[in-house]
């Protein structure tokens, strides 16, 4: 089996409202970064394009074919989509590359949540007979999720709110795309209100606009361009069940399946970055993906300083990527959720080359 | 040149089929109109409200249909403070995991209740039915302290 590299990565600033900018025009400016970095110019110097978004955003079917309007796809381009994050993008990339079907490809993933409400948006998406009749949003699951594991003990509030300060501190120091970021006390955080209880605003990760962007190939291409690159060693992802009374909502079985499988514990890891929409969550998932204190967890602050609905997990993995590839790291780990309560979960073991 | 004739069509943006939401779903939204609640009993012998139709586990066909009573026990909850447009309470309510009497496992619906105070976990609910029940899961209006249902 080829061994697959990450070459480039670009990332838009996560803001709250890009205003008149379409998606198309979020998208333009990581895919020609992400190209450049790589040394090319265009799609057509990749075998392939895939993408990741969700047609709810844009509340109309098909709505991610416009996002090929920014790639340039003519002569014809072999293009494919996910209504999922990137990070799954990136997976069927993988895929077809293993397959022999590509040397290389370009993935990109965008999300304009701002016109809409996006926790209620999200509720249409769950049990359409049980669930989104009720509009249950995202967040009041996420903050029953929560209260199971205050309840049982396995946290805290002030841990729910050292998450937060360290996000915010990682931000200010290591993120320029950062929507939130700042120096705040974990006794400041518990001195705020509730919003959706047991949750606190800050427990929530803000809504964002923005896009994401990535270049991928075989080692040996990656070679023939000259450039430096991060391998992946490790992929896999799992699922649960879409009854959410039915799994043990206070661990993460899928990340411990998945982690498992791409291999985290054959090494150190220097990195983590993890996708934990809500504070607790970021709690649930090092510990099912087994991390001690030798790992520096999101130090880009993860998604409580910037959330690209749909580029967020593939930005997780541009993260660490982009440190190996800077020399800064050697060994890493990135992980990706979708779905209610990380129904969903994804991890990628990174490596120098 | 004569004004051409301008053609107009009225159109209603909709979905013009009916779904069937089949033997296992079915059963359950018609048994709500009855004001009846049943789960389903899954391969480890656990009883799943509102019924699934493939256990979770093995991923069988699932057909043993349970009644289930209509009061139970709040597994977690959490409290909104400022509901949204769409949700099914324009005043602060509670959204809650709910284990009915008889079943194993929690259900997702509405806990009524008029402050935060009064809900808790471990708490017993009680299920309020709408005033008319059309076999959908908001046949049941929401869950109140039992002893409340009046």
């Amino acid at each position: 089996m080829k061994d697959i590299a990450i070459v480039s990565f670009a990332q838009s600033d996560c803001v709250r409202n890009a205003g008149a900018k379409n998606e198309v025009e979020l998208i333009m400016p990581v895919i020609k970064s992400a190209l450049g970095a790589a040394g090319l110019s265009t799609a057509q110097d990749v075998d392939f394009t895939c993408s990741g978004s969700c047609d709810y955003q844009q509340g109309a079917a098909f709505a991610f074919v416009l996002g090929v309007d920014a790639l340039g796809a003519v002569p014809p381009i072999k293009e494919s989509h996910v209504e999922m994050d990137a990070a799954w993008a990136l997976y069927e990339a993988i895929l077809k590359i293993r397959m022999g079907h590509a040397d290389s490809a370009l993935v990109y993933g965008f999300g304009k949540s701002s016109p809409g409400e996006l926790p209620t948006v999200l509720s249409q998406q769950l049990d359409p007979y049980y669930l989104a009749p009720l509009w249950v949003d995202t967040v009041s699951l996420a903050a029953m999720q929560a209260r199971m594991m205050l309840d049982q003990g396995v946290m805290e509030e002030a841990d729910m709110a050292a998450v937060v300060a360290r996000s915010r501190r990682n931000a200010l120091a290591n993120n320029p795309h950062a929507q939130l970021k700042g120096e705040v006390a974990v006794e400041q955080l518990l001195a705020e209100e509730t919003w959706v209880s047991p949750l606190r605003k800050h427990d929530c990760c803000p809504v964002s606009d923005g896009a994401s962007a990535m270049v991928l190939c075989t080692v040996e291409k990656a070679r023939e361009w000259g450039k430096p690159y991060a391998v992946i060693s490790g992929i896999d992802h799992r699922i649960e069940t879409h009854n959410l009374g039915a799994r043990d909502l206070t661990r993460s079985v899928s990340t411990e399946q998945a982690a498992a499988v791409a291999g985290v514990s054959d090494g150190a890891i220097e990195v983590a970055e993890i996708y934990a929409p809500y504070s607790h969550q970021e709690i649930i998932l090092t510990r099912a993906l087994g991390l001690g204190s030798e790992t520096v967890v999101n130090p880009s602050g993860g998604v409580l300083a910037g959330n690209l609905m749909m580029a967020s997990g593939l930005s997780r993995i541009g993260e660490v990527a982009q440190r190996i590839i800077n020399g800064d790291i050697k060994r890493g780990l990135a992980h990706a959720t979708s779905g209610p309560c990380l129904q969903h979960n994804l991890v990628t073991v990174l490596e120098a080359a | 040149m004569s004004q051409p004739e301008l053609l107009s069509q009225d159109f209603e943006l909709g979905f013009t089929y009916t779904r069937s939401t089949g033997p296992v779903v079915g059963r359950f939204l018609t048994d709500l109109r009855d004001r009846i609640i049943v789960g389903i009993k899954g391969s480890d012998g656990k009883v799943y409200v509102p019924p699934m139709e493939y256990d979770p586990v093995t991923a069988e066909e699932l057909s043993e249909f349970v009644e289930v009573g209509q009061s139970g026990e709040v597994v977690s909850w959490c409290w909104v403070k400022e509901p949204r447009d769409s949700h099914p309470s324009a005043v602060p309510f509670a959204w809650a995991l709910i284990k009915l009497d008889g079943a194993d496992v929690p259900m997702v619906h509405v806990l009524r209740a008029s402050a935060e105070s009064e809900v808790s976990t471990g708490m017993r609910v009680t299920a309020r039915w709408a005033e008319e029940t059309r076999g959908f899961i908001t046949d049941i209006d929401g869950f109140v302290a039992a002893g409340d249902e009046s």
